[in-house]
């Protein structure tokens, strides 16, 4: 298969070698040899110039992993050594994919430090050997460049990209809890600068190609291909090639300098960040706002900022040493291990593993025009789907569109659209108050009030106008969906589709599918999720569902806390110093009062006694007061426009006095507050695996992290039990349950793991 | 005839490199035609039909074509449209009450004269009776004038027609900036001083950046020149291609000027400067010098420069065109038909310039014509570039399947029937008035060269483009 596919390229490369090169004589053929053994990397040489192709085969992505970098260096071997050759070209052979980075399960794989510092010194050499390459080297890059597809082309002399929207670049190591180890610490501040280079690596952000180019980062721009005489795509990596055949021609002649010319601005910096003192406070400053940030709960960036420093104020040697130290040192920390496997995760959760659905949905209508409603339809018309947003009245209709329209402009606003783009995307937007339309339809996706009755309404005036293939999904974050389905004609068309707000920024989907729910219409509610470019986990259906219902408990401690006298603020810092992206008293803000009130009670009558704690008195006292959260203005927290820093509402003492219960001395250190918080959560996440509510430990993982901001540094309530100790997790319940009674119980799902220590949620 | 085609490919070292860039056809065909000229059999034998009113071109005059910045630049728009009606009416000799209604086309509009087809036919001394309306299909808009005008005759509406195109590019109406034309606004609504004040103390230094028309697709952002520059590459199409149809181009226009072929061309007697006789743009250069140019838009390594590119121009045609029974009643003996022909529209972004290779099939299976029926081809070159892909476009399968939705290649013009008498490249394009020389052009070179049918194809800003056949007129 693979020798199919090899020569098979050959025949291509030949066809088009002799369409495009009438000008010059061939005198290649050399590499030819060993294209039947290679699979990985392969070169060919037009006039004196070797154009290495990379093409993993059966993958979509190439990745840095060994056997790739083997037949690399054996080929860049072969071309130092060849005397007709005076410089290459580097191209991936994959349209949208120069090289993804390096193979995750390689660093996977490794079992100590010295492992993964002795693969990191192997990408020094190998990347060293480029850089300071006689022969110009150019890497061509269309598609993604992240991580050491990146580091590799800084170390060439020279980089052409695509001005392709695909085409972008980064290290976004610092995402993995790792740092780039193949000498991308060391290059990058010399060849964007000290700030720029800081926030590439400490933030791992995508560069697109116009803005790299800018940054230095690229050398030059070649704009992606319409239609010739070729597939659009195919061209244009063959144009790349040309340019960057050119280039290296060039650059080989001494024609073309590989020195950039910089602007002002770059210059001014870059003489302002040979001044020690300068550098001193910019390596200062950089460390302070790293620490704010992550709270010395993350390593990585630290260490990328010390690897950096190293490297300048010690030199090079240094810096190389201590990047492939600090690289291996990383990779085995616990948080890299728990950031790997939300990466590992995520794919998992970016697939449908239903299948392909049997009918496309192109048409989407969507009920409610609220916050949740018009997010949903923006993320759908900018992928294409047809959208109908309905609402009950003219200005909540209305309020929607502008919501959309905001949304979209915003994206005008940094460049990612043109304003004609927000308009043709726009005009995917019906907006209407009545039905119409609705036969053509092949998903309605309601977002109306909490409420059942509602509900059972909306579901059968809709299923009188709606065809017969037409999927009825319900955004409810805790109303059952076979309560909902009750009233259905056709319950195996409907669905439950949880999305959390803001629509557009938070990435997860969670899919609730009854007894009675198909299985073409989870699969096509799956594939929607993926195309509005949503992480999705599909779990069953239930009180809550799971990530409702993780959340309950954990906000019933938080009143319980508050109860006991924490104040508010300081209740904040210590769930944002465990991790979580935001404190749990502004979330109960954030989510809104009513809301959590009306989810606790359902809960509660459901689950009973497991759920209770603190007191539904608070939340009933700040409803009936409008305490209702950042949407009234007032919650925990006064909220005021264009006020940054919130104040404590006083209001709330009184109501915070009259309910104010002792607390338990020997479980209210700061320590314990935060792992009463954490360890409800885990056990309840613990229970859904347990009852099938979850199908795997993975899908609970994605869900509580990237639905409910779980610390992502602890890699979700599974993995943090496997990384912490299942046993050290069922002693803090019991200490607890000593306390509180059986809001603590450890389910029998942690006892097992905790009585069996080769018991893991991930072997 | 024969023999002026021989010479033309004797005259033109750079010919045969080209045409080997292409197909060896163009040289085969010379041969042929030399052995029979013009008798070939047409797959019909007029374009008549039955239940239509025939469209003649009576004549068609242009001012010449100039370099923007040159002559015409202390000029506006519609003094050029009023020289072109002036010398439409000296060589006609139309009466002005016989003309039923006045079309002109524009691309980049003087404000003060945004009808300026009635400015221009008041100053030219037509009837005030006589209605006029101005178009704008970008670099097709003459075209769309002659083509409504088509429509009001065929459809019994109207029996004379003067149509035309006009630009002027050596002035373009430059904006103040939003912000500064917001304020000014307010000021004239502003009732008190205080008022006043109050909003001119909001003036901020940057209000007087000043705002260009744009030269760019709006809805791409991208200008022109990138476009065709990208496209082509996409056709793999060289920079010594494109350097070597440009100095056909040029080479082209220059015999054909010199030969007094250009006979559309009006003398212009420019206020305060000497009268102006022929198209200045025309430059044959050799490639060597051609090669010297750097690249004018895909930077450092785009293959469209300066040279082989259309260059801004000044300029304005105007056409009468009549029912045929009129014109035959009022004594004329016409030039040519109008028949069929078609606008299409595709892609801005990737297919901007492909108007021709759309259109051309187009009209060809309407008006029941093949490629073999078509002696003359007048081509809109805007770029080398652009004519080059357009051509291997039509020469390719691949494209016809997979984007025009037909089983087979469009099929090649032959180059000895291409653009003989040069093109936009050489004589310039006034955008709103390259229309009516295309038209002019193809009916002229029917009645010198012999032959039945033509066929003009332009492209146009918006991923449009058009296509018309002529036929000659019996003579």
């Amino acid at each position: 298969m693979v020798a199919s596919r090899a020569i098979g390229s050959l025949s291509r490369f030949t066809a088009s070698r002799t369409f495009r090169c009438t000008g010059y004589i061939c005198r290649n053929f050399t590499g030819s040899s060993a294209l039947r053994t290679r699979t990985h990397v392969n070169y060919r040489v037009k006039g004196d110039v070797a154009v290495v192709r990379i093409n993993s085969p059966n993958s979509k992505v190439n990745t840095l992993n060994k056997e790739l970098q083997s037949e690399f260096v054996e080929v860049m071997n072969e071309i130092w050594a060849s005397d007709q050759i005076r410089s290459a070209v580097l191209i991936s052979s994959k349209p949208g994919c120069f090289i993804a980075g390096a193979d995750i399960n390689m660093l996977g794989a490794c079992k100590t430090a010295d492992e993964v510092r002795q693969l990191s010194q192997e990408g020094q050499r190998m990347f060293e050997k480029l850089e300071k390459s006689t022969k110009p080297i150019v890497a061509a890059i269309n598609g993604s460049c992240f991580g050491g597809g990146l580091e590799l082309a800084i170390a060439c002399q020279y980089r052409v990209a695509t001005k392709d929207k695909k085409t972008v670049l980064g290290v976004p190591e610092v995402l993995l809890g790792i740092l780039p180890g193949a000498g991308g610490t060391q290059r990058l501040p010399s060849m964007v600068g000290l700030p720029a280079a800081f926030d590439m690596m400490l933030t791992g952000r995508n560069i697109r190609a116009d803005r790299a180019k800018k940054m230095g980062l690229v050398d030059q721009l070649v704009d992606p291909l319409g239609p010739g005489l070729k597939p659009p795509e195919e061209r244009t990596i063959e144009y790349l090639e040309e340019v960057a055949v050119t280039f290296a021609k060039g650059l080989a002649d001494k024609k073309i300098s590989p020195k950039r010319d910089k602007g002002l601005v770059e210059k001014l910096t870059s003489y302002a960040m040979n001044i020690p003192f300068v550098r001193q406070q910019v390596y200062k400053k950089v460390e302070e706002k790293v620490q704010k940030q992550t709270k010395g709960l993350y390593p990585a960036p630290l260490k990328i900022i010390d690897v950096v420093k190293t490297g300048i104020e010690q030199g090079k040697d240094a810096g190389y040493l201590s990047e492939s130290q600090k690289f291996g040192e990383l990779a085995m920390t616990r948080e890299s291990k728990a950031l790997m496997g939300l990466y590992h995760g995520q794919v998992t959760c970016k697939k449908n593993k239903f299948g392909t659905p049997q009918k496309e949905v192109k048409h989407l209508a969507v009920l409610g025009a609220g916050l949740m409603g018009a997010g949903i339809a923006q993320v759908s018309v900018d992928k294409g789907l047809k959208t109908i947003l309905k609402d009950a009245t003219l200005t909540g209709l209305g309020r929607g569109q502008q919501q959309v329209l905001k949304g979209l402009n915003d994206k005008v606003k940094k460049k990612a659209l043109t304003s004609f783009e927000r308009d043709f995307i726009f005009s995917n937007l019906t907006g209407q108050l009545d039905y119409q339309g609705f036969e053509k339809a092949d998903m309605v996706i309601e977002a109306v009030f909490e409420d059942l009755s509602l509900k059972h309404r909306v579901l059968k005036e809709v299923e009188a106008v709606i065809p017969a293939h037409c999927i009825f999904a319900s955004n409810t974050s805790a109303l059952p969906i076979n309560e909902i389905a009750a009233v259905s004609k056709r319950p195996e068309k409907v669905i439950g589709m949880h999305y959390f707000s803001p629509v557009d920024k938070m990435q997860l989907l969670e899919i609730i599918t009854t007894e009675k729910t198909s299985k073409d219409t989870t699969a096509s509610a799956v594939a929607v999720g993926l195309k509005q470019g949503k992480v999705i986990i599909v779990v069953k259906d239930g009180p809550g569902f799971y990530t409702t219902r993780c959340l309950a408990p954990m906000m019933s401690e938080v009143i319980r806390i508050l109860q006991e006298g924490v104040d508010p603020k300081k209740l904040d810092s210590l769930t944002t110093g465990f991790g979580f992206p935001v404190g749990a008293a502004t979330l109960v803000d954030e989510v809104g009062v009513d809301v959590a009130k009306h989810v606790a009670e359902d809960l509660g009558k459901a689950f009973g006694e497991r759920f209770g704690g603190g007191s539904l008195e608070l939340l009933k006292q700040m409803v009936s007061k409008g305490f209702l959260g950042r949407k009234s203005g007032k919650g925990f927290y006064i909220y005021q426009e264009g006020v940054k820093n919130k104040s404590l509402n006083s209001d709330m003492d009184s109501i915070l006095e009259s309910l104010k219960v002792p607390p338990k001395p020997d479980v209210s250190s700061d320590e314990d507050v935060q792992y009463r918080l954490v360890t409800r959560f885990v056990n309840e996440a613990a229970l859904c695996l347990q009852e099938g509510i979850l199908a795997t430990p993975t899908e609970g993982d994605i869900g509580a992290v990237f639905g409910l901001g779980f610390p992502p540094c602890l890699g979700g309530p599974f993995r943090f039990v496997d990384l912490y100790g299942a046993q050290k997790v069922v002693d803090r319940l019991r200490k607890y349950e000593a306390a509180y009674g059986k809001q603590f119980t450890p389910c029998q799902l942690l006892i097992d793991h905790a009585n069996s220590s080769t018991k893991k949620f991930y072997q | 005839m024969a023999s002026i085609l021989t010479y033309t490919f004797r005259n033109l070292p750079n010919t045969s490199k080209l045409a080997l860039g292409f197909s060896v056809r163009p040289l085969s065909c010379s041969s042929q035609l030399r052995a029979a000229p013009v008798a070939q059999t047409k797959s019909k034998k007029t374009l008549a039909k039955a239940n239509i009113r025939n469209v003649v071109v009576v004549d068609g005059v242009r001012i010449p074509f100039l370099l923007s910045g040159t002559s015409y630049k202390d000029l506006m728009p519609h003094d050029l449209a009023r020289a072109a009606l002036s010398g439409l009416l000296h060589r006609t000799n139309v009466p002005k009450d016989v003309v039923d209604y006045i079309i002109f086309g524009t691309v980049i509009q003087e404000v003060k004269t945004s009808n300026v087809a009635r400015e221009a036919a008041l100053g030219a001394g037509f009837s005030d009776k006589t209605p006029a309306h101005t178009v704008t299909m970008a670099c097709i808009s003459s075209n769309q004038a002659m083509t409504t005008g088509f429509g009001l005759i065929a459809s019994g509406q109207s029996d004379v027609i003067v149509a035309g195109g006009v630009e002027l590019m050596s002035d373009i109406p430059i904006r103040h900036s939003r912000k500064m034309r917001k304020m000014l606004l307010d000021l004239n609504k502003a009732k008190t001083l205080g008022q006043r004040l109050a909003l001119i103390s909001k003036f901020r230094l940057n209000f007087l950046s000043p705002e260009l028309p744009a030269v760019a697709e709006f809805s791409t952002n991208e200008t022109m020149g990138h476009s065709a520059d990208r496209l082509a590459a996409a056709f793999s199409v060289s920079r010594l291609e494109q350097d070597e149809y440009a100095l056909r181009s040029h080479s082209l226009a220059k015999k054909a000027q010199d030969e007094g072929l250009l006979s559309d061309v009006v003398p212009f007697k420019v206020p305060g400067k000497d009268t102006v006789t022929k198209d200045n743009g025309i430059r044959p250069s050799s490639l060597d010098q051609m090669a010297k140019l750097k690249p004018a838009f895909v930077k450092p390594y785009g293959t469209v420069t300066a040279a082989n590119s259309s260059f801004l121009t000044d300029g304005a045609s105007a056409m009468l065109i009549m029912a045929e029974e009129k014109a035959l009643a009022l004594g004329y003996k016409p030039k040519a038909y109008l028949r069929d022909f078609v606008y299409v529209s595709q892609d801005p972004k990737d297919q901007l310039l492909l108007g021709p290779s759309y259109a051309t099939p187009k009209v060809l299976e309407k008006a029941g014509l093949t490629m073999n029926d078509i002696d003359a081809f007048e081509f809109h070159e805007a770029f080398s570039g652009q004519i080059l892909a357009n051509f291997k476009a039509m020469d390719s399968d691949w494209f016809a399947q997979n984007y025009m939705g037909r089983k087979t290649k469009v099929g090649l013009p032959p180059l000895e029937k291409f653009n003989t008498w040069g093109g936009s490249l050489s004589l310039g394009h006034p955008f709103g008035a390259t229309g009516c020389r295309l038209v002019m052009a193809a009916a002229n070179r029917l009645r010198k060269e012999g032959g039945q049918y033509g066929l003009v194809a332009a492209c146009a800003a918006g991923g449009q483009g058009h296509a018309m056949i002529v036929e000659a007129y019996p003579k």
